[in-house]
Order: C-alpha cells, then structure tokens, then sequence
C-alpha cells in the first residue's frame, strides 16, 4: 500500500514563497494498492492530482472525513465529477439530521459553485458512515465518529496486511494538555492501535493550542502521545497552519523533537510525498 | 476493548469539568464514570473503583424517601432513563458518609448519538440546602 499526500496543509490553502516546503494544498491524500485508489479527503490537494493516467473505467471513491471547507474545497474541480462515463462513490459522515447530499449540495450549489450537485455529470452517489465497516476493492475500511466539531470521521484503511489511520482533524481531549489514561476513553483509540502509518493533526504547540480550544485540532504533544498510547509504527504530523511558515514549522518541529522521545519516528507531512506502508 | 462511544467521551470530559455530581452510565446501567463531586456520594474515588455495576451504586448511597423508606434502584431517574430511554427528575434523600442527611434532585436524561444508538445515560445531582 502506498500513501500519497496531495494537500497538508489546514484551514485555507497558501500559496506563498514561504509555504512551499511542506505544501500549501489543504488535505487530500492518496492511498494506492496496484492498480486501486481510494481518495481521502478533498480538499484543494485533489485537485493536483493526475486522474488522466489512471483506467477510466474504474470506479473512483473519494472519502471525506467532514465538510469543514478545507476538506471539500477541491471536490468542485475534481476532474473526473465531470466525466458522465465515470462511477464515482463519496463516502462521508452521517449523523446530521440533513442528508449527506444536502449537506454537500449547500457547497456544490450556487451562489458558491455554479454547478448543482445532482447536475454534476458523473451523478456520483453519495453514502453515508458512521461507525461503520465497508470494503472497496482490496480495501477494507473501518470509520468512526471522532472529536471534531461537526459530524467527523477518522478512517483506518487496511489492506495487504498494512494499515494506515487518517486522522487529520481532532481535539482528543478539549482544553487539556493529556489523555485519560484509559485507552477507552479516548477518541479515535481503536482506529490507530497499532496501526503501520498514523497521519494526524498537529496543528500546534502546546502553549497555542491553550488559547484555541475547542477549535477541534491538536498539539504536536497530545497527537505524538496519542500515537504513542495506540502503539503506532510512525507517525506524520499533519494539517498545518497556514499562518506558520515553513521555518517557523521547522524550528516548532525541531523544538518539540529536541524535548521528547518517542519509540517511533514522527515527520512532518510534505505535499507530493509518497510513503510506502 | 473498545472505544467508548463519541458522545459518551465528551460527556465524561463534560463533567470533568463540573462542580456538582455527575454519573455516567451504559445501556446496561453500568457507572462507566463518575466525577470527583460524585465521589462524595459514593465514599469512594473512580481511580480506585474504575466501573460499577448498577446493584452496586444504586444502593451505595442509601436513597430514601422523605419518610425514610429506601428508594428501590428502578425509581431512581437515572434506572428510569436507562430503562426508558427518556428524561427523569427526582428529589429524595441521601445519607453523607458523615452521617448526614441531604436532600438532593438527580436530573438524568438518555445520550442519543449520531448514529441514532442509545449509548448511555447522564445524570446530575443537585445539592438542595435542606440539612437535618
């Protein structure tokens, strides 16, 4: 299995000089198993990705953790929609008392996009998740309701004996610096336990996210003990701010490494990175 | 073991984060927690205790009525909720682990989730300021 990231960045997508590094497309990543695919995600990160040397006559199936605008803001350009010949599946969360469909039709409607949702040539059908169980092709999918505001999902994806876990949006514990110690209470617990790859929000530093709580986002220090509580084999930090240039990313980084140790390595997300699971 | 429910952890980090008594339960009516004003009731801390089951803290802080006669566990709001799946308020009385008598009002309501599934109930106890 092979994961590419298309878009890391979160909240808005930047295209400045200094935002190069780690990417300024919002989330999206790739996962890809031989000649299978699942989207994750669709934010502007999508849109960068080359449909046109994948089998048409394939399905496409886009996954969408939750429709804050960074997460589906790619989804109106996303080039195969517009293929009427194409099957298309977006999986997203349930639990609203508005469908899904309408939910993304608000967005895929004007006055902000010109094309309606139902107008949309390939007629994608659209389904709903919860704590869910699905297969798609080789990829055996597993979602669940996580810490976000807004109906949010996190998703584990296994597949020829790996398994990745995208978590890119979560606030495990809202206005506290630690875990409960029991692994049951915490958010999103059984989607990374023992995952292979955890690619997980890390928005901020410790002393930052005290003043942004309740925003649904992590510290570096709450994502790395996360993966460390669910025994995760590496792990990414992900969903950067858009307000912290890459060296200020950079030094956050190297900081809060120079402080802690973990028994796995951590990176940070760069846009364009294919990861080898 | 299995994650909690979503709407279960927030009602735990919820009444971390309050100053009077909170239990929570699961659809069997298990305390899968209770915050540290609850312990008062109890005599006893969650570190210590961890899950309960419900003949377990529906008699460990002997309810009673106001002529004194035990409250049966089915009465009490949050066995009502479990059972009922709908909200439920009740005033009696409890003894403190100091002896004393308080008369409280325990308000308990169901926890519904996105998935439309009963994962449990809450309930918050009010101190009213009636001591004999």
């Amino acid at each position: 299995m092979k994961v590419i990231l298309h878009g890391t960045r979160g909240a808005y997508p930047t295209s400045t000089p200094a935002n190069q590094k780690y990417g300024g497309d919002t989330p999206c990543i790739e996962v890809v198993h031989e000649d299978e695919r699942l989207i994750i995600d669709a934010g502007t990160g999508i849109i960068g990705i080359d449909f046109d040397k994948y089998d048409p006559k394939k399905r496409l199936d886009i996954l969408l953790t939750h429709l804050h605008m960074d997460h589906i803001q790619g989804l109106g350009f996303c080039k195969p929609l517009f293929d009427p010949n194409r099957e298309i599946h977006i999986w997203g969360p349930g639990g609203s008392i508005y469908p899904l469909q309408t939910r993304l039709t608000r967005f895929l409607s004007p006055p902000l996009f010109p094309v309606i949702l139902r107008d949309i040539p390939s007629q994608p059908k659209i389904h709903e998740l919860g704590r869910s169980k699905i297969e798609i092709g080789s990829f055996k999918v597993s979602s669940a309701f996580i810490i976000h505001p807004g109906p949010t999902l996190g998703y584990r994806i296994a597949c020829g004996g790996k398994t990745l876990t995208y978590i890119p949006d979560h606030e495990p514990m809202i206005g506290q610096l630690e875990l409960y110690k029991e692994d049951q209470w915490i958010s999103g617990f059984d989607l990374a336990f023992e995952t292979d790859l955890l690619i997980h929000d890390s928005q901020y530093e410790s002393d930052e996210y005290m003043k942004k709580i309740g925003w649904g986002h992590s510290s570096m220090q709450i994502c790395s003990e996360f993966a460390s509580r669910t025994k995760t084999g590496r792990l990414i930090f992900f969903h950067h701010d858009p307000a912290h240039d890459d060296d200020y990313r950079t030094k956050a980084f190297e900081s809060f490494m120079a402080k802690n140790s973990f028994d796995f390595p951590i990176e940070l997300a760069v846009q364009g990175k294919e990861i080898e699971v | 073991m299995s994650s909690r429910a979503i709407e279960i952890i927030l009602s735990r980090q919820l009444a971390d984060c309050l100053n009077v008594p909170v239990f929570l339960v699961d659809p069997k009516g298990n305390l899968m927690f209770y915050n540290a004003p609850a312990e008062g009731l109890l005599g006893r801390r969650f570190e210590e205790t961890g899950e309960m089951p419900m003949e377990m803290w529906s008699t460990a802080f002997f309810p009673t009525d106001e002529d004194g006669n035990a409250v049966p566990p089915e009465q009490l709001p949050l066995v009502t909720s479990i059972q009922k799946h709908v909200p439920a308020h009740k005033t009696f009385w409890v003894k403190s682990f100091d002896g004393r008598s308080i008369q409280i009002s325990v308000t308990a309501i169901p926890i519904i989730g996105r998935d439309q599934e009963f994962v449990g109930a809450i309930a918050i106890f009010w101190d009213n300021p009636i001591d004999i």
